[in-house]
């Protein structure tokens, strides 16, 4: 019961902080003062001294589109060469060399489409010049210009037979200055006081409490009697030849607060830890655990209300979000009542105490004590609903059908809530085709918040909504031919087959989150998951533009008693029906051959 | 249109043309046309190419499954080709029909309209542009045209199946004459104003038989979105098999999946059903328009008819019938209601219009007052002018008025008479309802006053709340004044009115609508409604109208009915419904064909699939046939709904949603899961399985 009331009150902060900030940023981006103008507004005007931009520039959709292109061309570059030279540049104190060029590649892709897959471990192998000037640059400016998309297509809708969408290099200034930085700085303070380490001190070594035993290969030996006198090691009596005693423990130092913060409002996900947020340094309690959690998806919540507010029909948001948001709810549901049932086989018959007296219960393997399944399943079903990517707890040892409920998540598309602006206006898109279908069954020929839907916004809507499908479909179905690719698997049979298609549908949904025992660094899967982050990131891009262009042309439609509504509980159910049929339809088939394989053979 | 015409909907010859089309459509360019079935019949090849390359023993599946399944394929595509075939054999029936009247006829040219004699006698495909074409009783119209100088009676039953003869004459809204329809009597000049080929007949003759049919743009639309489907139903099919080896290789066995099986599943997920009936639902469509006596331009018009929100009705014809008649006689002063009945009667006696024709009639239905004969007592009819606005009577030293109020005040006021305050008030109460008052006046005395009213059709105020309902507006056009507009208007429940209405007012208000995102539509047929039926986004020319107008226009009506916008409106709408509620029947198709086909393909991977086989198919084999028979049949058992088109009912929007949604959607979800499970039954009982 307590755990109920655990998921029900996540969600409702969750809204009660969303609907004040998607206000906030309706105003940045009308240009409204707020609150924070007088400090802020000064500081976007002198972006714009320096850079030339023009602040009342009127972009057609190809320019914008450009300018998108170009600059996370750019990002790309710079990233992959910032890597590649790493060696060789300062701000390199632990003498990193050079990353190799598939990885770099596949880390510039992956940081400028918000995906943060990490093939790599931070700590080992970026340099803390890449990661200042390179990952967290592109933290900000990925998730800035995935909301910068989203106000071009608002402004289609807004406009009525008009030309420009706005300028994209000052709304990307915009959503920096006045939404990003501001929110963020609060975000990493409360971090900051709640434990996350924020420092600039070099690593620590600290004595163990309890010394341990490893054995030659550097394993953990179980049972292990140490006696530190003697430095002997005995297990059951026998004493281990070549074993290691470890007395002392490294710990990692840094700026993380500030790198969580960003990490989780940005829907990036890339961890300043290896482990990400599992670790007690990056996410030490039940606070920090709550603040980070709600920031996975605060923004792209938020930003339904201000989609409702920029057009006028605040309804139309509220039911963008409940779309998106039982669809949350639900997924929730399963995966929460799935890792607390947990399976037979970890039951063992019963000698295994998976009751919750006392106790979190259920499949706490992978899992935190300290955050139970209640705090992990909803990161769980949070990060992959947005397109974040970052952890609590490792999916890849949920219960079948618990894992197969983030990937899914993912596979839908990335729509619910989905990335910061990337989620809504692809969910837009999705809510395009459902007024095709709808429109017709109530006999008019279909339009959107008053704009008409013709061929033009029909190649684009389906190319948007189809775009992560196609990634996914493509990537895993070659990758699966690749005899190599057998030999990353940590698992076989369907759960191995669960990991590669995870990869892909991570990679498809631009999200970064791991089936963690997957080996992605080889040339082949760092390559061919660049590829199908770039493909799923910037095709919806380039087709949300070309929508957003052409319906800023259009007149607006007036609505009767024969126009379908878009802001009832039927739209919304409709919605939902659209997203999980193309999804499920799409997935059902490889879904069938991993989890839910897996499931069935583990009741059987 | 005939009885006859109607129920040709699917006779003899229709159908065994349609069956001997199906078969010429396999040609891969027609395929080529529609890309959804053009998946279908490049599996039916590449399974027929499987079983071939099996007799010589390279197998992929079992001989016998994959030449049924091959054969199943090509059954498919012969049933959409069917499908498309049956929906154009009515048009391909009447543009036979129309062939028959368009023959080439001897045109009896004249240089001049003051030349009426000099004929030069030439064939009529020769005539150009401006040509002038004398036509006498009996003959052909050579040509589309404009009647310049004379009158005459025109049977044009041969495109419009009305046996009445109509009055075409110069001058009017009445002007325009098509080529192939026949002079009755009299004779007409008419100047050509279409050359050969390009005629109105020509033209109803590509439309009909769907030879100029382009796709819509909704139409396109779609077929981009059932494009995209199978495009992603293609890579889900192929990569399944890279998967399938994967999984079978981690599993340590061979792999259990062939092409056949993987071609099947393809077939039975792409939305073949929408994309078999989509072209038979346009052109039953454009047929159902043929068939209402409307001829679109363009298939564009008919969707932009479902989505009209605004209807510009005229008056006269659509919310009145025809013409005012008289109501009531209203004396005044002690004058009896009998001798103003009689007074009325005698001035109307040579009124020929219907206004009068119903004062004669409602005197004797109410007095009993005889017609008299106009020969008696040596009767002098004053005919109406525009000039005096009264007509009446002077006989036997009497001399009886009738006409509009002020004419007859004047009258009467001039002749030394006195108008009574009483009769003032009268007018005024029947012009406030929405009547027409005249005032009968005998020897300079106002004797009352004759109430013409407009007799409002029956039902067209359910139609119009109707209408309203469905979000649709509807306008009256009248050239009334604003208060008898006004009355008429309440009467009817309309929901606006233009009263006054001239050429400009209505374009003026076209234009209004429009601006606020409104689609308008209107009937027109005289040369000063061209501008606004340009203007408007459906316009609708009475055939009976002029060139002019048939030229602004989007559609014709062969019939000249006014009341004919709201059957295109409905037509336009029930088009768009067949599409959008097919699409989602076989989308959600796709639900039960996966349960059938993903626990037959991978249960002998993971054997713990088989808790999928929810329908309890009989074996892995029986399982995948049952669900591709299902795909192919229910295209032939969904084709008199897309010749039909579904059901209309003019529900708001909401209802209408909530109602298709649960028929097609969620019947689309449950069918399958029987008829699956039916025709695994059918092929276990006759043990072919």
């Amino acid at each position: 019961m307590s755990n109920v009331i655990q998921y029900i009150l996540y969600l409702a902060i969750l809204v009660v902080l969303a609907i004040p900030l998607g206000a906030y940023i309706k105003k940045v981006m009308e240009g409204e003062k707020t609150f924070l103008s007088p400090i802020l507004t000064p500081c976007e005007n002198a972006v714009y001294k320096i850079m030339r931009v023009k602040k009342d520039e009127e972009m057609g959709w190809k320019k914008y589109c450009a300018s998108v292109l170009i600059f996370s061309g750019s990002g790309l570059v710079f990233l992959f060469l910032l890597q590649l030279l790493q060696g060789v540049l300062p701000g390199n104190p632990q003498g990193l060399s050079g990353v190799k060029w598939d990885l770099s590649f596949n880390t510039a892709a992956s940081f400028i489409t918000n995906t943060n897959w990490q093939a790599y471990s931070g700590e080992s192998t970026l340099s803390y010049l890449s990661q200042a000037l390179g990952l967290t640059v592109q933290n900000f400016v990925s998730a800035a210009t995935g909301i910068a998309v989203l106000f071009a297509l608002i402004r289609g809708f807004q406009k009525v037979k008009s030309k420009g969408l706005g300028s994209f290099w000052v709304d990307l200034t915009r959503i920096t200055i006045h939404v990003l930085l501001p929110l963020n700085l609060v975000i990493a303070v409360a971090l900051a006081g709640g434990g996350v380490i924020q420092n600039l001190s070099p690593g620590q070594t600290v004595p163990l409490l309890e010394p341990v035993a490893v054995n030659a290969e550097g394993e953990i030996l179980d049972h292990a009697e140490i006696d530190l006198a003697s430095q002997t090691v005995t297990v059951d009596g026998v004493k281990v030849e070549g074993a290691e005693i470890v007395t002392e423990q490294f710990v990692p130092m840094g700026p993380a607060a500030s790198q969580v913060a960003i990490k989780q409002t940005g829907t990036n996900g890339g961890g300043y830890m290896g482990v990400n947020s599992a670790h007690p340094m990056e996410n030490p309690n039940a606070f920090t655990n709550l603040l980070e959690m709600i920031s996975l998806l605060l923004i792209p919540a938020a930003l339904c209300f201000t989609f409702g507010s920029c057009i006028k029909n605040k309804k139309q948001g509220v039911a963008i979000f409940m779309a998106m948001f039982l669809c949350l709810a639900a997924a929730l549901a399963i995966v929460a009542v799935n890792e607390q049932a947990a399976t037979l086989q970890l039951a063992q018959e019963g000698s295994v105490n998976l009751s919750m007296i006392d106790q979190a219960g259920g499949n706490m393997e992978g899992k935190e004590t300290r955050f139970g399944i209640a705090s992990s399943a909803t990161w769980a079903a949070f990060t992959t609903a947005a397109s974040n990517g970052s952890v609590n707890s490792m999916h890849d040892s949920y219960t079948p059908l618990g894992g197969m409920i983030p990937m899914l998540l993912m596979q839908l598309g990335e729509v619910i809530f989905g990335g910061v602006g990337c989620g809504l206006y692809g969910m837009l898109a999705f809510a395009i085709l459902t007024v095709f279908i709808a429109g017709l069954m109530v006999g008019r020929t279909p339009e959107f918040l008053g704009k008409k839907i013709e061929p033009y916004e029909m190649k684009w809507a389906v190319l948007v909504c189809l775009a992560t499908p196609i990634a996914i479909l493509l990537g895993s179905g070659i990758a699966a031919a690749v005899p190599e690719v057998a030999d990353s698997l940590n698992n076989s049979g369907a759960h191995g087959f669960s990991e590669l298609l995870y990869a892909y549908t991570s990679a498809g949904g631009n999200n970064g989150s791991a089936f963690a025992g997957f080996n992605a660094n080889t040339v082949f899967l760092n390559l061919s998951l660049g590829i199908v982050m770039l493909f799923a990131r910037f095709l919806p891009i380039a087709g949300t533009l070309a929508i957003a262009g052409s319906l800023v042309g259009k007149k607006k439609v007036a609505a009767t008693s024969g126009t379908l509504s878009t802001t009832n509980a039927m739209f919304v159910f409709l919605l939902i029906l659209i997203v999980l049929l193309v999804g499920a339809l799409s997935f059902f088939p490889a879904l069938a051959l991993g989890p839910i394989a897996e499931f069935f053979s583990s009741i059987a | 249109m005939t009885a006859q015409k109607k129920n040709a909907f699917v006779n003899k010859k229709i159908f065994g043309r349609a069956v001997k089309d199906s078969f010429l459509k396999l040609s891969p360019r027609t395929q080529a046309k529609n890309p959804v079935m053009l998946l279908v019949y490049l599996s039916a090849i590449l399974t027929t190419g499987l079983w071939m390359t099996s007799l010589f023993g390279i197998q992929d599946a079992p001989a016998g499954y994959t030449l049924a399944i091959a054969v199943i394929l090509w059954f498919t595509t012969l049933f959409a080709n069917f499908a498309e075939a049956i929906a154009e054999g009515r048009g391909k029936a009447q543009a036979d029909a129309l062939r028959a009247s368009k023959k080439d006829v001897e045109a009896h040219k004249i240089p001049s309209t003051g030349q009426k004699d000099s004929v030069t006698n030439v064939p009529s495909a020769s005539l150009k542009k401006g040509d002038l074409v004398i036509v006498k009783a009996g003959e052909q119209i050579p040509s589309d045209g404009e009647v310049i100088e004379g009158a005459a009676s025109v049977d044009e039953s041969a495109i419009t199946g009305e046996s009445a003869p109509v009055i075409r004459e110069s001058g009017g809204d009445r002007s325009a004459v098509t080529g192939g329809t026949t002079v009755l009597s009299d004779w007409i000049i008419i100047r050509v104003v279409s050359e050969a080929g390009e005629s109105f007949l020509d033209k109803m003759i590509a439309m009909v038989e769907g030879a100029s049919r382009k796709k819509t743009p909704n139409e396109i639309a779609l077929q981009i979105f059932l494009i995209a489907l199978s495009i992603i139903f293609i890579l889900v099919t192929v990569s399944l098999y890279p998967f399938s080896v994967f999984s079978a290789k981690q599993a340590g066995i061979d792999n259990p999946t062939s092409v056949t099986t993987l071609v099947a599943l393809l077939v039975c997920l792409a939305p073949t059903t929408i994309g078999a009936l989509l072209s038979a639902i346009g052109i039953a469509g454009m047929s159902r328009l043929n068939q209402a006596n409307v001829l679109a331009m363009s298939g564009r018009a008919i969707e932009a008819a479902g989505d009209v929100d605004v209807l510009l009705l005229d008056k006269t014809g659509t919310i009145t019938l025809g013409n005012r008649q008289a109501d009531a006689f209203l004396p005044v002063g002690g004058v009896s209601e009998k001798d103003l009945a009689d007074a009325a009667q005698l001035s109307s006696l040579s009124d020929e219009t219907p206004e009068g024709r119903s004062i004669v009639i409602l005197a004797k239905e109410k007095f009993g007052i005889r017609e008299r004969r106009l020969s008696d007592a040596k009767m002098e009819f004053i005919p109406f002018t525009a000039k005096t606005r009264m007509s009446g009577v002077n006989f036997g030293g009497n001399e009886i008025r009738k006409g509009a109020a002020d004419a007859v005040r004047d009258y009467v006021i001039q002749k030394g008479g006195t108008y009574p305050g009483e009769c003032d008030a009268l007018v005024r109460t029947i012009a406030s309802q929405g009547g027409t008052p005249l005032v009968v006046a005998k020897n300079h005395q106002v004797l009352g006053v004759v109430h013409l009213k407009d007799i409002i059709k029956k039902g067209v105020k359910e139609k119009f709340s109707a209408l309203r309902k469905m979000g649709i507006k509807t306008i009256m056009i009248t050239g009334d004044n604003p208060m008898t507009a006004a009355a008429i208007a309440a009467e009817a429940g309309v929901d606006d009115f233009l009263a006054e209405a001239t050429p400009e007012g209505k374009l003026q208000m076209i234009r209004d609508y429009q601006k606020k995102g409104h689609l308008v539509a209107m009937t027109g047929d005289g040369t000063n409604d061209a501008p606004a039926l340009a203007q408007a986004d459906v316009a609708v020319a009475m055939n009976s109208g002029t060139q002019a107008a048939k030229e602004a226009g989007n559609m014709v009506d062969l019939d000249s009915s006014p009341t004919k916008l709201i059957d295109i409106v409905r037509i336009g709408k029930q088009l768009l419904m067949t599409r959008g509620s097919l699409t989602t029947f076989s989308i959600a198709n796709d639900v039960a064909k996966y349960f059938a086909i993903i626990p037959a393909m991978f249960v002998g991977l993971y054997p713990g699939l088989s808790s999928l086989n929810i329908m309890g198919l009989h074996s892995p084999m029986s399982a995948v046939l049952s669900a591709i028979i299902y795909n192919a049949l229910i295209i032939i058992a969904l084709i008199p709904l897309a010749l039909k088109g579904v059901k209309y009912r003019e529900y708001p929007a909401g209802k209408l949603l909530s109602r298709n949604l649960l028929v097609y959607g969620l019947g689309g979800l449950v069918t399958p899961f029987l008829c699956i499970k039916g025709i695994d039954l059918l092929l276990v009982w006759f043990g072919l399985v």
